[in-house]
């Protein structure tokens, strides 16, 4: 999803989801885990008896807000402006990089805390800062696990849902001296907390990303589980907030249907632990908010694609997705991943991303499971239209469908072609019709193929016509 | 009441018995069926893979196959969404608008709205009660997704509403049949049209983790409103020889299940202990 990154080669979702599966006993425990927090915000979900209306009522304040997207955040701007807040606009990735580093340049910053934030992982804000000689320290947990192990997040929500606890042991062992192979999670969690207690104490600015911007009161709010954005930003003296311009919703009170979809679908929890709200700077602290479109607005601007946009981050779609849970986020080769990756990023990339909406069954248990109901589904069937278009999906591919096409459309061709593929799986001996070629055949049998089609068992016993 | 026996391509081919299932079962209810001897194909292979404008020939073959029934029904929530949703649904995305416009352009009238799943018909449309059908075992139902989510034919597990299950219902009349408890009871198989092939790994995956479940509740049989599905799970029955076998649900609602199967013996002909 980010522009200022490190540039990969084409995204081969297939080939890294194979590489996964490889290990056919990790896969069902990926699996198993997610299915797990789908089960749990069920529950959650089960205990709303008006979840539906909420649900379409949210779509609907996010389908709103996205129409007059311009005019709230300019609102947005001028109170959180008249609250003290500085508001920075970027355009892109690199801007606000660079916006950040100028905030933190200027105050001589060196050492910085970081809650979660997905906006700031698709700008690349880390190895960028890291660059230019500031320390950066996730202090979400399992940001911080990945950020140790070198990694990027598998997972919106659970950033190192893809770890198990026997490698966070050793991680952990090696990076902060916890005792050799311990897997205990309360002890190894306390071991982080007490190596980010004194990072938080240290540091000289925090930044932390939004869930939700007030447009009618300059306001934001930030949910997590952990408490470590207002740790981070009660304690530094700068805290800096970074969100995409989707993350605006008009009024105060529509906080209320969103935080009570959000934490349910995301974790199946009633609600997050800390759900904290932000005004204005303490006396003698700095408030900025970062406002990044970074391709949003070009998204806002493709009628299929828009309702994108409304998404919330809550991960939903990744845990329900039977794609995901057996792939693994990484496969997908983008900060978001999933479903709802699938759908925002061929937006910013088409070439790179063009297999991530066709890393799909289309399902739909992600359009359906969504608090905001995106049709997501929907979406990767129209992404996969514009890929083929625009000449993103192989040659071989899109011959092949012309070809089937034109026999679809042509009766006689298609009986002609029929009787064929009969015959040749009828007569073709085992080792031809297993050959290489076959990927079908790999793992499954081909289907046995009846003397007749239906249609000549129709000519037969009912006459023609 | 005139119906249109829409007969998907594959079945047409390679599991005609689902489709003369589906013409009985329609003709023991009362309609007056027709089997337009040229439809080919409903266009979702080309549709599915990014190619929706190489699906034109499938669309306008279909739609002047079919644009005179009263109701037209086949036997695959999959094809049936396809024809709803992409060839003749609404035009308000810009993508699929053109598509969508020439499809109704040949239809004249909306013919997406008349084209029905055969459950669905069964339950929605002639809202039958009994079916005077005996099968006596452990039977698994696989809940298509299309069907499912596309047509709604059940509640999704997704949904916090009511529960219903128009499939269920119908097995539920079905003498001496036992439906199965799933632990996961709508995931998806993993066949998802050509995804089985560009995405074999996880698409393997998904269908051993289906029969798994399948085959901890005890099922004998399989069954699903959609036999691609089941024909991707039937691939991996046969390679890895489960004591379990596939049956389109026309075929259990029908009845007499072997003898149709026997009428079209391939190689396999011979369903050890048969089915009755």
């Amino acid at each position: 999803m980010s522009r200022a990154f490190v540039e990969l080669p084409v995204v081969d979702h297939a080939a890294n989801a194979a590489r996964f599966n490889a290990d056919a006993e990790r896969t069902g425990w990926h699996d198993a885990a997610l299915w797990h927090v789908r089960r749990k915000r069920d529950q959650a979900a089960s205990a709303v008896p008006e979840w539906e209306a909420l649900r379409e009522l949210a779509s609907q304040i996010k389908e709103h807000t996205l129409s007059r997207l311009d005019e709230y955040l300019v609102a947005f701007e001028e109170r959180a402006a008249a609250n003290g807040v500085h508001v920075h606009w970027a355009a892109d990735a690199a801007e606000h990089n660079r916006i950040v580093h100028g905030i933190l340049e200027l105050r001589g910053v060196r050492r910085m805390v970081k809650s979660k934030s997905m906006l700031t992982e698709e700008c690349g804000l880390n190895p960028y800062l890291e660059a230019r000689g500031i320390e950066i320290v996730d202090t979400d947990l399992g940001e911080r696990i990945v950020q140790l192990a070198g990694e990027a997040p598998s997972h919106i929500v659970m950033p190192a849902i893809h770890v198990k606890k026997e490698e966070i042991g050793a991680l952990f062992h090696e990076r902060m001296g916890t005792e050799a192979g311990s897997t205990d999670p309360q002890y190894l969690t306390e071991a982080a907390r007490q190596d980010l207690r004194a990072r938080f104490l240290e540091a000289d600015a925090a930044v932390t990303g939004v869930n939700f911007a007030v447009a009618e009161t300059g306001g934001f709010v930030v949910v997590t589980n952990e408490g470590n954005a207002d740790l981070g930003a009660h304690l530094a003296p700068v805290h800096v907030a970074c969100m995409g311009i989707e993350k605006l919703i008009p009024k105060a009170e529509h906080l209320g249907v969103f935080l009570r979809l959000l934490a349910r679908s995301a974790t199946g929890q009633p609600l997050s632990i800390y759900t904290s709200h932000f005004h204005r700077p303490a006396p003698g602290r700095e408030l900025h908010v970062v406002l990044v479109d970074n391709g949003r607005s070009d998204q806002l601007d493709r009628a299929d694609f828009r309702a994108s946009l409304k998404c919330i981050r809550c991960g939903a779609c990744m845990n329900t997705c039977p794609v995901y849970r057996r792939s693994g986020g990484h496969s997908y080769g983008s900060t978001i991943p999933g479903p709802i990756g699938s759908i925002l990023t061929p937006g910013f990339d088409l070439e790179k991303y063009a297999a991530l909406p066709f890393a799909s069954t289309l399902c739909g248990s992600c359009s359906d499971v969504c608090p905001v109901k995106i049709d997501i589904h929907q979406q990767l069937f129209a992404w996969r239209q514009v890929a083929a278009r625009e000449g993103a999906v192989s040659r071989s591919k899109r011959r092949m469908m012309r070809l089937v096409g034109r026999v679809f459309g042509r009766p006689a061709w298609y009986r002609g072609a029929g009787r064929l593929a009969r015959g040749l799986l009828r007569s073709l001996p085992r080792r031809l019709l297993y050959s290489r070629g076959n990927v079908w055949g790999r793992s499954r049998e081909l289907p046995e193929a009846p003397r007749h089609s239906f249609g000549d068992w129709f000519d037969e016993h009912r006459g023609n016509r | 009441m005139t119906v249109g026996l829409f007969v998907p391509c594959y079945i047409d081919q390679l599991y005609p018995f689902v489709a003369v299932a589906t013409l009985e079962l329609l003709e023991r209810f009362g309609c007056d069926v027709v089997y337009p001897r040229d439809q080919t194909c409903c266009g979702q292979p080309m549709a599915n893979a990014g190619c929706v404008e190489d699906a034109a020939g499938a669309h306008r073959v279909f739609t002047e196959q079919f644009s005179r029934f009263d109701y037209i029904v086949g036997p695959s929530g999959s094809c049936v969404l396809h024809v709803r949703e992409h060839m003749a649904g609404p035009a308000s995305k810009d993508s699929l608008g053109a598509v969508r416009a020439a499809a109704r352009e040949v239809a004249g009238k909306d013919v997406g709205a008349r084209t029905y799943e055969l459950c669905q018909f069964l339950v929605d449309v002639l809202e039958i009660d009994r079916l005077d059908v005996s099968f006596a075992h452990r039977v698994g139902l696989h809940a298509a997704c299309h069907g499912l989510r596309g047509l709604r034919i059940a509640r999704a597990s997704e949904i916090q509403a009511e529960p219903y299950d128009h499939v269920a219902d119908l097995l539920g009349m079905v003498d001496g049949l036992e439906l199965v408890e799933l632990a996961r009871t709508d995931e998806c198989c993993g066949f998802g049209g050509t995804f089985a092939v560009s995405e074999e790994a996880v698409s393997v995956r998904m269908g051993r983790d289906r029969l798994a479940d399948h085959l901890r509740g005890g099922a004998e049989v399989i069954t699903s409103t959609d036999m691609s599905c089941l024909m991707h799970l039937d691939g991996l029955i046969l390679r890895e020889k489960l004591p379990v076998r596939v049956l389109h649900v026309a075929e259990i609602l029908a009845g007499h299940v072997d003898a149709r199967r026997a009428a079209f013996a391939g190689r396999r002909a011979s369903f050890a202990g048969g089915w009755s």
